[in-house]
């Protein structure tokens, strides 16, 4: 067994089980250790009210961190004397209230609505130094998958097991499986990790990953920056794997360093020192391969309801007829009803009313920075009624409007926002309206998703930008 | 949390593949604080549908669900599990299911019982006309029709589910355990173990 090549998630797996529930090592349940929980305002009042009931504590408040995103409007929070507006929905406004009471009654840091630092918990997470390399990460949230872009096994979790954590800092878990997204080659001038995770999840489809988790590997990967990574591994999910990974290395460890709650000093060595003992060992078997040639990825739209409906912007809206499968061919039936498109229409052509620019796929500064640079000297079109940005964070807010991307922004007609998950889901404020279409950085295209009978197109930030520019969906590369 | 051992009656023919817990229940209902009461938003993009199974009488009150590949896929929401007992569903059929939805409906004591595609186009048969029985303990589904069909659960869960128990207050009891395991990584590991309030 010791000298047995592994994969780096069996390695951060072993080193982080407890208890095993067999004699056996391979499979069945086990007891693991969690060392980071992010908690926000929407997963998390059941389990922190049956801790109440039972009489329960959270074991290590200091390994958990709790920030409200879901549910928080993104217009002003505080008026002109500095004073904290209400929010107007009365269910949202009980349960912000509720983390804000729960998390310091437990002992857990609390980063409020009106706060710096406040932002998506997956953005939070990285940009604090929270979330490291090595660590098993949860949060009752799907896109806890994001913060594999630092190597680490992160993945989403029910209110149950927010629970379970905040009562033992464990979970009974059965190992999953592996395997491996190798991509060869370099991506074209112009196509963004976003496109690239689009494309693949197209290639594997929504259920390609059920029962493993992904490590993305290639040279694509070693030179992509960490946010590209976080965006690549944030979307993993979608393809259906509980988590996404790719391995830390300098990028990562020059990402980290001198984060608030990264670690220090001697602290700091030993961690550089274990983070690259995790690489996947030479020799070591995944349990599935997918490789990917980077040639063949293009600025990707979606055309369906699901995240692996995906086509090439300069491809057309597929006929349902052409599936295979006979339960594919009635699902983009539905789908194409849905979202009002007839096989054979180009995707170029497909008009947008709405663009969101944001959510915890695309939030961050280098997103920002790239919309901002489709944006610099254009306006949107007048047929575009609603076009926000919205950072992932009040410190990447504060960071884009040091290099002036708001001013950008707003010339250009689109409104700059405060940060949270915002349109990406139809909880708050920001919504798409019936039947129209938005070109949305965000990570899912269900029915429904971004308000009821909203149509949504999904895009990397560049291609949002563009849609917003020409009022369609645009190869972005037409504009630069 | 109640025993589960014999789950037997009609069974909502849905059949649809790659349900994601958008649709189970939309983002709007999880702004509550409760686990109650979600059964009203229960699949309701689906029941505005015409002559959906969701609102025909002949299924009314079905303890059991059939659906396609991947079932539950999307959002971790466990409120999707709350609201399908909220409504009175308390065992799935289909051939796969999201790792999340399993694992939440399994903490629900919903069973969600994976059987091959073929098994499940004959229930879905089945269910238009007659009762289906899910048995956990032997792991079968039968039909009055002679049809039996076996499924694999984990052990433990199997264990957990015909017994009732709370898990974490199973963990709890192997304190000692990890108590032991934090103390190995307080000492290989510190930089994960000393937590945040170390960092300040």
């Amino acid at each position: 067994m010791a000298s047995k090549p592994r994969t780096l998630y069996e390695k951060i797996w072993d080193e982080h089980v407890v208890e095993r529930s067999d004699a056996n090592d391979d499979g069945g349940t086990c007891l693991i250790y969690i060392d980071r929980h992010l908690v926000h305002e929407v997963t998390s009042p059941q389990a922190f009210e049956a801790l109440r009931v039972s009489g329960r504590t959270v074991r290590r408040p200091d390994l958990t961190l709790a920030v409200p995103d879901h549910n928080l409007p993104t217009t002003a929070r505080l008026d002109s004397a500095g004073k904290r507006l209400p929010i107007a929905d009365a269910e949202s406004a009980a349960q912000l209230a509720a983390l804000e009471t729960n998390a310091p009654a437990f002992g857990i840091r609390y980063i409020g609505a009106t706060d710096a630092e406040q932002g998506i918990v997956h953005v939070v997470g990285p940009e604090q130094g929270f979330s490291l390399p090595g660590a098993t990460i949860v949060c009752g949230d799907s896109h806890t998958s994001c913060h594999g872009g630092l190597g680490a096994l992160a993945f989403g979790i029910g209110t149950s097991e927010v629970e379970h954590v905040l009562a033992t800092q464990t979970l009974l878990l059965t190992p999953s499986k592996t395997m491996e997204v190798r991509v060869t080659g370099d991506l074209g001038p112009g196509i963004t990790p976003k496109d690239l995770v689009l494309h693949i999840i197209g290639v594997i489809g929504t259920a390609g990953g059920t029962g493993h988790v992904i490590e993305f590997r290639g040279k694509v990967f070693e030179e992509m920056s960490i946010e590209g990574r976080l965006t690549v591994c944030n979307m993993s999910i979608e393809g259906g794997a509980r988590a996404g990974l790719v391995a830390a290395d300098e990028t990562t460890f020059a990402y980290l360093k001198g984060r608030p709650l990264a670690p220090k000093g001697d602290d700091w060595d030993k961690a550089v020192a274990w983070w690259k003992s995790l690489a996947t060992d030479p020799g070591a078997k995944f349990d599935k391969s997918v490789v990917i040639d980077a040639a063949d990825v293009q600025p990707t739209v979606t055309w369906g309801t699901s995240p692996e409906d995906t086509v090439a912007i300069g491809g057309v809206v597929p006929d349902p007829a052409s599936f295979a499968d006979p339960s594919k061919q009635d699902a983009a039936r539905k789908s194409l009803d849905y979202m009002g498109l007839i096989p054979g229409q180009r995707m170029d052509e497909v008009e947008v009313q709405n663009v969101f620019i944001g959510s915890c796929t695309n939030s961050r500064i280098e997103d920002l920075r790239a919309a901002a640079k489709v944006l610099q000297g254009r306006t949107k079109a007048p047929s575009v009624k609603w076009a926000i940005v919205v950072p992932g964070s009040g410190l990447v807010k504060a960071q884009a409007e040091a290099e002036g991307l708001d001013k950008i922004f707003i010339a250009a007609g689109l409104e700059w926002r405060e940060p949270g998950c915002s349109a990406c889901l139809g909880m708050n404020p920001d919504k798409v309206p019936p039947g129209e279409r938005c070109a949305s950085t965000s990570n899912r295209n269900f029915v429904g998703r971004q308000g009821p009978g909203a149509r949504t197109h999904l895009v990397s930030p560049a291609m949002a930008a563009a849609a917003a520019v020409m009022g369609r969906l645009t190869d972005v590369r037409e504009l630069t | 949390m109640e025993p589960v051992k014999l789950i037997s009656g009609k069974a909502y023919p849905f059949g649809r593949k790659n349900v994601d817990t958008d649709v189970v229940i939309p983002a709007h209902w999880l702004k509550t604080i409760s686990r109650d009461g979600l059964g009203k938003g229960c699949f309701e993009v689906v029941r505005k549908e015409p002559s959906n199974v969701f609102d025909d009488p002949a299924y009314a009150g079905a303890p059991i669900l059939i659906a396609g590949d991947n079932f539950g896929c999307g959002s971790s929401r466990e409120h999707a599990a709350w609201a399908m007992l909220d409504m009175g569903i308390t065992a799935v059929i289909a051939p796969s299911y999201s790792d999340i939805f399993s694992s939440n409906a399994f903490k629900n004591g919903i069973l969600a019982v994976a059987l091959p595609q073929a098994a499940v186009d004959r229930l879905m048969e089945v269910a238009k006309t007659d009762p289906i029985t899910i048995d956990l303990e032997h792991q079968t589904v039968t039909t009055p029709f002679q049809d039996r069909f076996t499924f694999e659960l984990d052990p433990f869960r199997k264990h957990c589910l015909l017994n009732g128990l709370d898990e974490v207050g199973l963990t709890l009891a192997r304190q000692d355990a990890i108590a032991g395991y934090e103390a190995r990584a307080s000492k290989d590991l510190p930089f994960l173990a000393k937590g945040i309030a170390a960092a300040g």
